[in-house]
């Protein structure tokens, strides 16, 4: 008996040994990923509903609290801070992309994932798949929302929708993001602690509230062109029948460039652990 | 002599804790290993080496005749892992969890739902199949998450403490579902910290400690290895007992006697017998030691345990320095 270990066995030549997984059955892992993630929208709906108080928390504050000492360039400051809102509730959203995955790793069901023969990319792809859903939800909310306290688009509904598409693309490529660091902190709480890490400098020293302008130089060169900035900018020009393809470029540009490093990042994590 | 496990040599680090250190090992088709072993052990390593899911730092491994790392992904297809969480979704009903289970298998859609129908039959949540997971008990968890790794009907399984946390009934279920399923030709590869369990399951027995294998057999044959039955006394209460212990380890071979202070037991190998066991109460009469009680019975794998690694199955042995020394015989702690 133990002859037989001495020498390790030939490789058994089948196709069944091949290393990656056909794309059409890739599809249908990170569909089958997708949808129970999906499912998780409907089974707890206080997640969702949850999800949206904050926000709307913030509308009726920036509103109808501050509002009123916010000077804006040119109309309303409604119109104003709605795109801001969108933009900050679909980056808020991805924080459930670190939480989703922390929890999953936590319970095994990541274990579980990786030792069947799936893509490796199902589980990302299927839980942001799932956050852009969710986000698309909660962005029609808070449309709702946004036009009960005043806010109305008033650009060309082609350029309003490319304003929201782009928004929820910029809330995508944050996921991946986000998915990198539920899978690094691997706790659900910490990774609800460590996701808001990057989003309070991004969402409050930008133009989402309040125009840069007002802020000291330093800021400002920061304020300008980080991420959620742009993007608000451009939502903004969009929704409002300015010229925004000043704007839409960089947005792009962030989206693409995010997306290029941190989906690689999570695949990695995800990978490792 | 089919075999669908095999690993050799197989090394994992983790920072400066070995946590296996060169491990060979082998499973015959169709037959029930167990890896038995206290925490700390490696077992788990092991098993999450077995099922692509760790890379050893050294040696390989092939599950159904391929290779851990290198066909990975067509070596997944083969197994059904249970790992020590119940990794079952709560959101979803148990049915929802197989089904998907069985659509990531890459099952038909008629075939997952049988699928997922039979294994709540099986496992007797099919009352249960429609609620939400969530609502359900630890040992409902349990069985859900071992009847995830069956929905596929692998011809490997391989389940991490499978009865942890179950209540003692469950446990029997569990048992008796596994026998059915190796008697239909799956191959079992389980790790458990319960000796029974091991007796009762196993035809080999791979005993674990501290990151390596220290004994392998039938559960006869490693019971063989202590050399027979044990003699067992009751000592009755009264200042002799450390006469009696005298006693006992002057007995047939002279080994050293098992002493259990506070049940006042002490028990010893025995090659003889019934003759040692005349002895013996001939002797502790003799010396005017009175006994509660006196019996003979064959060593359980617990026995086996202590004699192998001078330490109980029970004990958690992690916190050790490796490798470990001078560990001294401890008295038995279950």
């Amino acid at each position: 008996m133990r002859d037989s270990v001495t020498a390790q066995p030939s490789r058994r030549p089948t196709a069944k040994a091949a290393r990656s997984v056909p794309p059409l059955i890739a599809l249908s892992d990170i569909m089958a990923v997708t949808r129970r993630n999906v499912m998780h929208l409907w089974r707890v709906p206080q997640l969702l509903v949850f999800s949206v108080i904050q926000p709307i928390m913030f509308v009726l504050l920036f509103r109808y609290v501050f509002g009123g000492a916010i000077q804006v360039p040119g109309g309303q400051y409604v119109n104003y801070l709605m795109p801001g809102i969108f933009v900050q509730t679909a980056l808020f959203g991805g924080a459930s992309t670190s939480i989703g995955l922390a929890y999953d790793l936590k319970g095994g069901i990541i274990d579980r994932m990786r030792a069947l023969p799936i893509a490796r990319s199902a589980v990302l792809a299927g839980r942001t798949n799932a956050d852009l859903l969710r986000n698309v939800m909660v962005l029609a909310l808070m449309l709702i929302v946004g036009t009960l306290v005043g806010f109305r688009f008033h650009g060309r509904p082609t350029a309003d929708l490319l304003g929201i598409i782009l928004v929820l693309a910029f809330g995508y490529c944050f996921s991946w993001v986000y998915a990198t660091i539920g899978l690094a902190v691997k706790d659900p709480e910490t990774a609800q602690v460590a996701g808001f890490i990057p989003l309070f400098p991004l969402v409050f020293a930008s133009s989402a509230f309040v125009p840069v302008t007002t802020m000291p130089g330093w800021l400002q060169a920061f304020a300008k062109v980080q991420p959620v900035s742009v993007t608000v900018n451009a939502a903004r020009a969009l929704f409002s029948a300015q010229p925004a393809w000043h704007y839409i470029w960089q947005v792009l540009i962030w989206v693409v460039a995010i997306t290029i490093l941190f989906v690689p990042l999570a695949v990695r994590q995800y990978r490792k652990t | 002599m089919d075999v669908m496990i095999e690993a050799q040599g197989i090394k994992k680090a983790f920072g400066k804790t070995l946590a296996l250190t060169g491990v060979d090992l082998i499973a015959e088709t169709g037959k029930v290993l167990a890896l038995l072993g206290p925490n700390g052990a490696g077992k788990t390593t092991l098993v999450r080496v077995l099922a692509t899911l760790l890379r050893p730092d050294a040696g390989w491994a092939r599950v159904a005749g391929y290779d851990v790392i290198k066909e990975a992904n067509a070596l997944r297809s083969m197994i059904g892992l249970a790992g020590q969480f119940a990794a079952v979704d709560e959101n979803l009903t148990g049915r929802e969890n197989l089904e998907l289970v069985g659509h990531l298998y890459h099952l038909t859609k008629p075939m997952r739902r049988q699928r997922a129908q039979e294994v709540l039959e099986l496992f007797g949540l099919a009352d249960a199949g429609n609620r939400l997971v969530k609502t359900y008990s630890g040992g409902m968890r349990r069985r859900l998450d071992v009847g995830a790794s069956l929905v596929a009907r692998p011809p490997v399984l391989l389940l991490d403490e499978p009865t942890t946390g179950l209540d003692p009934r469950s446990r029997i279920d569990l048992w008796q579902f596994i026998e059915g399923l190796v008697t239909d030709g799956t191959t079992v590869l389980l790790t458990t910290q319960y000796l029974d369990e091991a007796d009762r399951l196993a035809q080999k027995i791979v005993v674990m400690d501290v990151g390596k294998i220290i004994a392998e057999g039938t559960s006869d044959e490693l019971k063989g290895r202590l050399g027979g039955d044990r003699l067992e006394v009751k000592v009755a209460k009264g200042p002799r007992f450390d006469d009696a212990v005298q006693i006992m380890s002057g007995l047939d071979e002279g080994s050293p006697a098992q002493v259990d202070l506070a049940q006042r037991r002490i028990s010893v190998p025995t090659r003889e017998g019934a003759l040692t066991l005349m002895v013996a109460a001939r002797r502790l009469d003799e010396a005017g030691i009175t006994l509660d009680d006196i019996s003979l019975h064959r060593p359980s794998l617990d026995d086996v345990f202590l004699a192998v690694t001078g330490h109980a199955a029970t004990e958690d042995t992690s916190a050790q320095p490796l490798p470990a020394a001078g560990r001294r015989a401890r008295r038995r702690t279950s």
